[in-house]
């Protein structure tokens, strides 16, 4: 199946390679940057390249190509999926997932990735197995400079019929957590109205739990989830019949479920967008304002407000005076960044000011879209709520927490 | 950047050779310098042998040859670095070993020379370590020996590649399939055997082991389909336990296996289906219940035979649905396409949602999605129709999703949608992103071709773009407005006459090309503008680009044909500008025109036809998506994505007109002697999940009538079979999870309450042995014929825990003793023995018992099954109009069914009349939960009283099966819960038997509670009376004094019951209970605690 893995910076340069199989030459590579410099942009590489005698497979992630050589027919989103999941694997081993820390942590890297594929087939991509199998770098390991990071334990795991979760965990303080994330995705038209919104949500868990703890978590209003994607540990059935999530965690942080609330309920939009952007023919100066303010909030404060607009080329530079917060925009890249912060209902935030325009050429007959990003703690804004949370099969009681926040997703105002 | 190449330190030791080579070949496996060959070699036959000694001198150079050469800046040979590797070998520490092995591993998938190690590993890994007692190292040592790329090996990869596939350990046996690949990459030569290999591992009941067997099949022999048909239920019922990344391969191949094996499901639908003009208007649920189509498909109907969908075919759609709830997007994709070539159209719309949950993922994933849900929409626009908003597109997406998703936006345009679809285009034609802007104009000529209603609408908006300011896009109306107007130049006058106008500003070649060809073809819509355009095209020719200039020749052919008198002059001065031009391809053309159009001495022949050859009706050209038909690919895969077979593609075949033997899936029951240890082993390898059994799925008669088959929705669809007598796998589970949860929460107030209630009728409960011996007799022989008809169903049913005891002949004698000798207050109900569970007539069951009870017992005071609970009231006589009803439950096998639980009936009439007619109406059970009635009880006198025996499958829950019973003239509803003790059968086991498996249940399925027995409560039978009355299990013998053990299986499952008891003098005891059913266990511990504590 896979075949040869290459790392490739987004400066075009391969710094780690990885076979499972005979060595592929790296000049199968050519081919890839062919097609990167046909994309312009980075994510407009096509995540398929045919080459005479190989297929490329491509991810794009914190800057690095992984780029998966293959030779025969396979389903791509396995090879893709595959990738991401080697990233995240490096992202959970390493805190960040960067060229440098690649590099820094090369000896690790590679015995992962040799414990994941066999002969190019996946064989241990659960985190909870593979950190049995290979230490995680820690700041011991690093002074003592052990050769190696595999463990001494044999990797009882994957022998285990509850493959994601380690044998033999032991916590003093026993706690489980679950963050209830939802975001909104929306695009709001020029007059404030809304085209379409659905909350995609998920349940990210923290659970350090000692032994083979039996959780279940009952919601209050499970019939909001319209769409759902479990992690393995869900038992689908027990969902079906209840609406019930029963599971045994896997150890550590996991995502134990994503949903959906679709776009047939109405979604409650907590901010809104006031803007006048305007060019005129005659003048080469623009007019830009925006305000921002609460609207559906149920009572809670939106934070961590940012918005950013791509301008149109035309502009050339923007002189604005912000309410609150601060400014940026680049020139070169015609970014338009604001970072509000809180926003206070009785004092709106707002952006105002000029833009001067090329001299000489007509308006540009675009408005830029306003990209807006912000955080409200303490709420799910589709009102689901988590029922309560009970544990078998263990004696101990354990801290149990959960946390809700809303935040934007995608979501854009045109103007 | 080399640096970052090669692992530092201990873990990449540079494959050296040269130096070392010489003394590795006195190292040479096949010599085994430690005296005498291993005894690992002792497997192999002579010939074999003498096969591998032959080459034994050219070991090292073959080796060096083939194994890939290390890269140049490595090549420093260390052969010192590998003697700590090989000593690491030879300890007996288990961590060095793998860790020695991984390193190895670790080079060789690199592509490093490790021929040099080839020795230590074959002489310490291969053939020590493929022995070892620990499963993790014995797989860790085939995975190192079959990286081992040499082809000297291949004997002995292949000897251990069959070896492992029978190992006792499943993750062995997976290494195994694992290995296949590698072997026939190394050399194909070995095909028929590895095929045999992968045989007998596509037989192998985990989950573990599934995936990766697929694989390999995919591999070496995806053309053997015949090898799937024994496994294919069992692939199907695995298939939500295999991890993700062997589920895709697993689903991949059942496509292509149901493809070949069954009928299509659409066959019915097909005349909808070639009607290609109506399916693109109407979505496809108004067309079924459309009238009109219906009367079509019902006038076929008469010539074919009604479809009836294969149980199998049904069973793979079912089992494979949950999935499109995985996290994994590869999952969901492989399930998606499934139901895209497998489904019957009613079904396949599930897959759209959770596609379109798969767009908030990663942008490459979007890519693979969109291409997929491009052809799909085609096919099956009103799939998407409902999700139409999530296609909407963002300034933000890259421009490759951007593009896909109007491809997708333009599949689902129609009638309805079009006003919002074409608002949402206006918005995209104004976004910074040209390339998408010209997408989006192209997609909006294609809306106008595609319905007819908006034509004019669109083509307004593409003129009013033509006034854009920017150049692209107006280019890009032009060439759209073109192939708009070929449909319908007549009406179209005013719009060719603008496009003219527009020569004047317009820059882009392709466009003004474009506009003068239209000019040209239309000349006689706009016989005024059309020489003056020609005046001004020919005034600026020379500054033309080559493309316009070709038009610009085009256009005076035409209006000199056309309208000579106005430009023949013109005319004559372009060509002549044509003809002495820098490119040869216009002055190409300019001569052949010239010589068409202008009569002359020698070519008069041609030019009298010039006019039907430049002014010929042209077809408008066909403006569809690039995605038509191309799901003749298998979706999902990567020809597919790419339009190009891609090597190594499996076709996906076409249905068959005829359906082939669907009798090749059966799986026979195996016979008794087979159930050797390995059987058993297996056992605890089970789903950890999923408890479905490999019954045969529903037979349903789907689809003979498409309009409800489409009316119900899918969950109706799969659960219609529910009521059928083998359709429990699935509602099974279900009722089962039910089933835990609602007892967990009771069973705190309800067992306690149960359990008093039991105790009391205990002691009434006795004496009637005589009376149900009779009633049992009459129903089983009733239900002997019942069971002929249901044989074939029975032979299906692969996984019947029976067939995993042994044989109860052995159990059934001793059970008899004990209840004899052990009992003091108690007389067993019944004195039946218990019948073996094959078919045995309840007579020769009688006969047995004579021979048996002679029989000296084997193991004494082992297994001691006894009656459980007293009579329990169905029916009290006040209620029952004189007719009183009281069960017990007999802890026989039921003979019709060993799932059932049997349960005696014993009715006393105390009214005044015969009551006639004693019957079981129709029962309202929950779904799992089945009843095998009693024979039908003609009449009972004033006074008298019978007993009858019935069946329940209880589904391992203790689920009330409510169900009524009927006299002639009255109707009683009743209800019985069984104790969960009741659902369980003793199993007889050894002590190392009973720890082995004990030793696999742990963990959550391990249940554990301290208590302190009474002082009424320590001698040894009063225990295990105890523990017997309360739960029908079989006492394992037991080393030490204090503890007591007791094993059985569910009835329904078969999912083993572990109970422990360890008991110490001072009365302090410990209580263990492991199954797998953990809501059993926790019950099951209640129970017994309640019981000995007492």
């Amino acid at each position: 199946m896979i075949h040869s893995l290459f790392l490739i910076n987004s400066s075009g340069d391969i710094f780690l390679e990885k076979h499972w199989k005979s060595v592929v030459s790296r000049s199968v590579c050519d081919y890839f940057f062919e097609a990167q410099e046909r994309a312009t942009e980075a994510e407009n590489v096509p995540p398929v390249i045919p080459t005479p005698h190989h297929y490329l497979l491509s991810v794009y992630r914190h800057k690095i190509f992984f780029v998966a050589v293959i030779q025969t027919e396979v389903p791509p989103l396995f090879v893709i999926e595959f990738l991401h999941r080697v990233v995240d694997t490096f992202q959970d081993y390493f805190g960040v997932c960067s060229e440098p820390v690649i590099k820094d942590n090369v000896v690790v890297v590679y015995e992962v990735l040799e414990e994941m594929l066999d002969n190019g087939f996946p064989l241990a991509t659960e985190s909870n197995i593979l950190k049995e199998l290979i230490k995680p770098p820690t700041i011991l390991r690093t002074v003592v400079n052990r050769s190696t990071n595999v463990g001494d334990q044999l990797p009882t795991g994957q022998l285990s019929v509850v493959p994601w979760r380690r044998t033999g965990v032991k916590y003093t303080n026993n706690e489980a957590y679950f963050d209830v994330i939802e975001e909104i995705d929306a695009i709001i038209d020029k007059s404030g109205s809304t085209i379409t919104a659905e909350i995609q949500g998920v349940i990210d868990a923290c659970v350090k739990l000692t032994g083979m703890p039996d959780l279940t978590l009952s919601f209050m209003n499970p019939r909001l989830l319209d769409d759902v994607s479990f992690h393995p540990c869900v038992r689908f059935k027990r969902w079906e019949s209840e609406r019930i999530l029963s599971f045994i965690p896997p150890d550590g942080n996991f995502r134990l479920l994503s949903y959906h609330v679709s776009a047939q309920n109405l979604v409650a939009i907590p901010v809104y967008v006031k803007h006048n952007i305007s060019f005129r023919d005659s003048s080469s100066l623009g007019r830009f304002e925006i305000t921002v303010g609460p609207k559906q909030t149920m009572g809670k404060t939106i934070e961590g407000v940012i918005v950013t607009s791509q301008m149109p080329k035309g502009v050339l530079n923007m002189s604005l005076t912000p309410s609150q917060g601060t400014h940026t925009f680049d020139p070169v890249t015609k970014m338009l960044s604001w970072d509000v912060g809180k926003i206070n209902p009785q004092k709106l935030p707002s952006l105002k000011g000029t833009m001067s325009l090329q001299a000489g050429a007509s308006k540009p007959d675009e408005n830029p879209t306003i990209n807006l990003h912000f955080k409200i703690q303490q709420l799910a804004i589709s009102g689901l709520k988590v029922n309560r949370l009970d544990m078998y099969g263990e004696k101990y009681k354990p801290f149990k927490g959960i946390k809700y926040m809303t935040k934007a997703g995608k979501f854009q105002v045109r103007t | 950047m080399q640096r970052f190449l090669q692992l530092p330190g201990a873990v990449v030791r540079p494959g050296g050779r040269g130096a070392g080579a010489a003394d590795q070949e006195a190292a040479s496996p096949v010599l085994a310098p430690e005296g005498g060959p291993p005894p690992w070699y002792q497997a192999l036959q002579p010939e074999e042998l003498r096969w591998l000694q032959a080459p034994e001198e050219d070991t090292i150079p073959e080796a060096s040859l083939e194994g890939p050469g290390p890269e140049p800046g490595q090549s420093q040979s260390q052969p010192l670095r590998h003697d700590d590797l090989k000593e690491m070998l030879d300890t007996n520490k288990d961590s060095l070993k793998l860790e020695a092995m991984k390193r190895i591993v670790a080079m060789i998938a690199r592509g490093k020379n490790a021929s040099d190690l080839f020795p230590a590993v074959v002489k310490n890994v291969a053939c020590k370590n493929i022995e070892d007692p620990n499963q993790l190292i014995r797989a860790s040592a085939l995975r190192v020996l079959s990286s081992i790329r040499v082809p000297i090996i291949v004997p002995i990869m292949m000897l251990a590649i069959k070896e492992a596939a029978s190992d006792m350990s499943p993750y062995v046996r997976k290494t195994a399939a694992h290995a296949i690949p590698k072997l026939y990459s190394l050399d194909s030569d070995q095909k028929d055997q590895l095929i045999e290999v992968i045989e007998k591992l596509l037989a192998d009941k985990t989950t573990l082991v599934a995936g990766s067997v697929v694989m390999a099949f995919e591999e070496v022999c995806p053309e053997r389909i015949d090898l799937i048909h024994k496994n294919y239920r069992k692939l199907c019922n695995l298939l939500i336990d295999v991890e993700e990344w062997g589920q895709v391969v697993i689903i991949s191949m059942l496509t292509r296996y149901a493809r070949t094996q069954f009928l299509s499901p659409t066959q019915n639908e097909s005349l909808l289906e070639e009607n290609p003009e109506k399916a693109f208007y109407g979505s496809e649920e108004d067309e079924a219940k459309g009238p009109g189509s219906e009367e079509a498909t019902t006038a076929a109907l008469p010539a074919r035979k009604p479809y009836v969908m294969d149980p199998d075919h049904r069973l793979l759609l079912r089992n494979t649905k949950p999935l499109l709830q995985s996290r994994s997007a590869a999952v969901v994709m492989a399930v998606a396409q499934l139901y895209f070539h497998l489904a019957p159209k009613a079904e396949v719309g599930v897959i759209a949602k959770a596609l379109v949950r798969l767009l908030r993922s990663h942008s490459e994933v979007q890519y693979v999605v969109l291409q997929n849900v491009a052809t799909m929409s085609i096919k099956r626009r009103g799939m998407f129709e409902p999700y139409l908003k999530s296609f909407y597109i963002r300034s933000t997406d890259p421009t490759q999703i951007k593009i896909l998703k109007l491809e997708v936006l333009t599949n689902l345009a129609n009638e309805t949608n079009i006003p919002t679809v074409l608002r949402e285009f206006q918005t995209y034609i104004r976004s910074m992103d040209k390339d998408f802007v010209a997408a989006t104009i192209q997609a909006i000529g294609r809306c106008a071709t595609n319905i007819g209603r908006v034509r004019d609408t669109c083509l307004n908006g593409l003129v009013q773009l033509l006034s854009n300011r920017d150049e692209l896009v107006v280019a890009e109306s032009v060439v759209v407005i073109k192939k708009l107007l070929q449909m319908q130049p007549a009406q179209h006058g005013e719009i060719i006459k603008h496009l003219a106008k527009l020569t004047d500003n317009i820059q882009v070649p392709m466009a003004r090309a474009s506009i003068l060809w239209l000019i040209g073809e239309y000349c006689e819509h706009v016989p005024k503008i059309a020489p003056d355009v020609l005046r001004k095209m020919a005034k600026s020719f020379t500054a033309e680009e080559d493309i316009v200039k070709l038009q610009v020749i085009n256009l005076a052919a035409k209006l000199y044909l056309t309208n000579s008198k106005q430009t023949k002059l013109l005319t004559q001065y372009v060509l002549s500008l044509a003809k002495y031009d820098q490119n040869y391809d216009i002055r190409d053309r300019a001569r052949f025109t010239r010589q068409l159009i202008v009569p002359s001495e020698q070519g008069g022949a041609l030019s009298r036809h010039a006019k039907k050859l430049f002014l010929a009706p042209k077809p408008a050209p066909v403006l569809e998506s690039s995605f038509k038909d191309r799901d003749h690919f298998q979706l999902g895969s990567l020809s597919h994505l790419l339009n190009a077979k891609a090597t190594g593609y499996q076709e996906l075949p076409d249905w068959p007109e005829e359906a082939p033997d669907p009798s090749v899936r059966n799986v026979e029951v195996p016979e008794w002697t087979k159930c050797s240890n390995r059987e058993k082993r297996k056992e605890k390898e089970k789903p950890f999940y999923s408890d479905s059994e490999g019954e045969s799925g529903p037979t349903e008669s789907a689809d003979s009538d498409p309009e409800s088959e489409s009316a119900s929705d899918s969950k109706s669809s799969s659960e219609s079979g529910s009521g059928e007598s083998s359709s429990e796998s699935d509602s099974e589970d279900q009722e089962e999870e039910k089933g835990k949860s609602s007892e967990s929460e009771q069973s705190e107030e309800e067992s306690g309450k149960r359990k008093m209630k039991k105790r009391k009728k205990v002691a009434e409960g006795q004496g009637e042995g005589s009376s149900s011996d009779e009633g049992s007799d009459s129903s089983s022989s009733s239900s002997e014929s019942e069971r002929t008809s249901d044989t074939e169903e029975e032979q299906v049913e692969p996984d019947s825990w029976r067939k995993k005891t042994p044989p109860s002949s052995k159990s059934a004698p001793v059970a008899k003793e004990i209840s004899l000798l052990d009992l003091e207050d108690f007389t067993p109900p019944s004195v039946q023995p218990v019948s073996p569970p094959t078919i045995v007539s309840t007579s020769l069951a009688t006969d047995l018992e004579g021979l048996t009870l002679t029989d000296s017992p084997l193991v004494p005071s082992l297994l001691s099954p006894v009656s459980g609970v007293g009579r329990q009231e169905l029916l009290h006589r006040v209620a029952g109009e004189g007719l009183a009803v009281d069960y017990t439950f007999s802890r026989q096998p039921f003979s019709g069914d060993p799932h059932m639980v049997s349960v005696h009936i014993h009715f006393s009439n105390s009214s005044e009349t015969p009551i006639k007619g004693l019957h079981v109406g129709t029962p309202k059970l929950p779904p799992g939960i089945s009843i095998q009635e009693f024979p039908e009880i003609e009449s009972l006198a004033p006074g008298e009283s019978a007993t009858a025996v019935m069946g329940i499958n209880f589904c391992d829950s203790t689920q009330v099966a409510n169900f009524q019973l009927c006299t002639q003239t009255r109707q009683f509803y009743v209800s019985i819960q069984p104790p969960v003790g009741e659902l369980m059968a003793p199993v007889f086991m050894s002590e190392n038997e009973f720890k082995k498996e004990q030793g696999k249940l742990t963990g959550m399925s391990e249940i554990t509670e301290k208590l302190t027995l009474p002082d009424t409560c320590r001698s040894d039978h009063i225990v295990v009376q105890k523990v017997t009355t309360v739960a029908n299990l079989g006492r394992v013998p037991c080393g030490t004094s204090d503890e007591y053990r007791f094993a059985g299986r569910t009835l329904t499952s078969g999912s083993l019951v572990l109970l422990t008891l360890d008991a110490r003098p001072t009365g302090a005891a410990q209580l263990t209970v492991n199954s797998e059913k953990m809501v059993i266990g926790t019950m099951l511990v209640k129970d017994v605690v309640q019981a000995l504590t007492q």
